[in-house]
């Protein structure tokens, strides 16, 4: 009897939890399995949350988790020129994820959710329109038996694969990121305040490397690059570390961190028979800037009003659980497709756009872009003067904006 | 055929698993698997590593030689 729930949610990650929470708090008997023996690390994140997400979920900024408000951005272009966006409220916050993923395990508990940790779901098999979840805890194997499963287990996921659905993605679609978090960092030499972005094909091929402050002095210092590059996403990050000593002589490395970014190769369908997928597991990330923090999360949520829908049906069918996929395209996965389009275009940029770009626009531009006081057709007009004589950047910039 | 993993390198991120087109890689908490019975030798977890922890059996013995 005891081994049998409502739902069974593989991975306690945001979106597991955060699902996890939302589904005790609806009543369902719920149970998270993750393989890990401690919620939280190894990390395979920057850390960085934006405000508009925080309003979105319903989460309010702790101290203990929301370490280092962030108050814009710094794009450096190939050249070394700066474009700095800055407002003078605090747009996001960058967090300590270990702890941010603690405090949602504790809130998913607390509403009476289960959670196993040690515990590496080794297989999945529909019996009955049930499906048993075969689990290794430490040594011992156990058996739980739900109707509902939801793959919340990250983009090396393989739940959904069990249950038949391929999930895995194209070589094409992914970045390989790889970070250190280092510590005694020149602070004069990047913008404490502001999310650091590096771009320019030599220094980060189809991607950007990044600065994410994180307490004074020390920063989630990362790169995410092309998974089809010759060279490692740690060569390229290993090259600007020694390229710029001014920020990185005196500095070191606290931890080391690596992962793969689904950057738009967005799953079709989220669901099959007794199966949700949610977070990097569905694919859900953003396609420009690969941040999924927030979107695994909302996805999650968004699959648990399908999971309480099916709960209070008794289907678990895949043409039932279909409402999630249309649910969530609806809400997030369809403006996700234009922002993959937007970052196919920005892949044409050259380093020689860049530079220009950098140039070319003044800090009052920055500031009106960054407190969106600009709608998309200002934005284009502003482009357009700048760019007069850079005809092929005008096409593509007014696609994007 | 099949790869092998420098385990000093490996930093247990799973980026392989998540590409691998045949799903013959497993991540179990810190320890990767792989079933090289399965594998293709497509190259794409070579690729995809973030630190250069994955060769192809047959390069290794190449350098070995
Ligand atoms: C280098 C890098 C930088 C990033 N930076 C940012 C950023 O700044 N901001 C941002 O918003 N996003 C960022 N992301 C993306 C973000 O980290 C992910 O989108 C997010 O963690 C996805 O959450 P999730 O809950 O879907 O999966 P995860 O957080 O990956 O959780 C999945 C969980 O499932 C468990 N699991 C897997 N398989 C099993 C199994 N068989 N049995 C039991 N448990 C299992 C795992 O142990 C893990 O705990 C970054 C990613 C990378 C790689
Ligand atoms: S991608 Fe590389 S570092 Fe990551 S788990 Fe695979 S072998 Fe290890
Ligand atoms: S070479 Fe291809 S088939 Fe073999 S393990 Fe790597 S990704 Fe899988």
């Amino acid at each position: 009897m005891d081994n049998q729930y409502d739902l069974i949610i593989v991975g306690a990650g945001p979106s597991g939890l955060w699902a996890a929470e939302k589904a005790a708090s609806a009543k369902l008997k719920v149970l998270v399995l993750d393989r890990k023996q401690e919620i939280g690390p190894p990390k395979r994140c920057a850390e960085g949350l934006g405000l508009g997400w925080f309003k979105r979920l319903g989460l309010k900024p702790n101290k203990e988790w929301a370490v280092q408000p962030i108050y814009g951005a710094t794009l450096i272009a190939p050249s070394g020129k700066s474009i700095q966006m800055r407002t003078k409220k605090v747009a996001g916050y960058v967090l300590e994820r270990k702890v941010f993923e603690k405090h949602l395990a504790i809130a998913a508990a607390k509403k009476g959710a289960k959670i196993i940790v040690k515990a590496n779901v080794e297989n999945c098999e529909r019996k009955n329109g049930i499906v048993e979840v075969t689990v290794n805890e430490y040594t011992e194997i156990k058996k739980y038996t739900a109707p509902l499963i939801m793959a919340a287990d990250g983009v090396d996921s393989r739940v959904a694969r069990m249950l038949g659905k391929n999930t895995a993605n194209k070589p094409y679609d992914m970045d390989s990121g790889f970070q250190y978090e280092m510590t005694n960092l020149n602070t004069k030499h990047y913008e404490e305040k502001d999310l650091n972005m590096y771009f320019g094909t030599e220094i980060s091929p189809r991607g950007y490397l990044w600065i994410f402050p994180k307490r004074k002095a020390t920063a989630n210092v990362g790169i995410g690059i092309s998974a089809m590059q010759e060279k490692t996403a740690k060569h390229y990050l290993d090259k600007f570390i020694e390229a710029n000593p001014k920020i990185f002589e005196n500095a070191s490395i606290i931890e080391v961190n690596a992962g793969a970014i689904p950057v738009g190769g967005f799953l079709e369908d989220l669901t099959s028979d007794n199966l949700l997928v949610v977070g990097d597991a569905g694919h859900m990330t953003d396609p420009i800037h690969g941040g999924g923090i927030g979107i695994a999360m909302e996805g999650g949520a968004i699959a648990v009003e399908t999971a309480i829908k099916a709960h209070k049906a008794k289907n678990y069918s895949h043409e039932f659980l279909q409402q999630f996929t249309k649910e969530w395209f609806e809400r997030r996965g369809n403006q996700l497709k234009k922002r993959l389009k937007a970052r196919l275009l920005l892949e044409k940029l050259s380093d020689a756009d860049f530079n220009y770009l950098a140039e070319s626009l003044t800090v009052e531009d920055c500031l009106k872009i960054a407190g969106g006081e600009m709608n998309g057709k200002e934005k284009i007009m502003l482009f357009g003067k700048k760019l007069m004589q850079r005809p092929g950047l005008i096409a593509i910039l007014s696609k994007y904006l | 055929m099949g790869v092998k993993i420098d385990r000093t390198k490996c930093c247990y991120c799973g980026a392989c698993v998540s590409i691998c087109p045949v799903n013959c890689m497993e991540l179990k908490e810190t320890r990767l698997t792989v079933d090289n019975n399965t594998c293709i030798n497509c190259q794409a977890c070579v690729r995809m590593c973030p630190v250069g922890a994955i060769a192809l059996q047959k390069e290794l013995k190449a350098k070995e030689e």
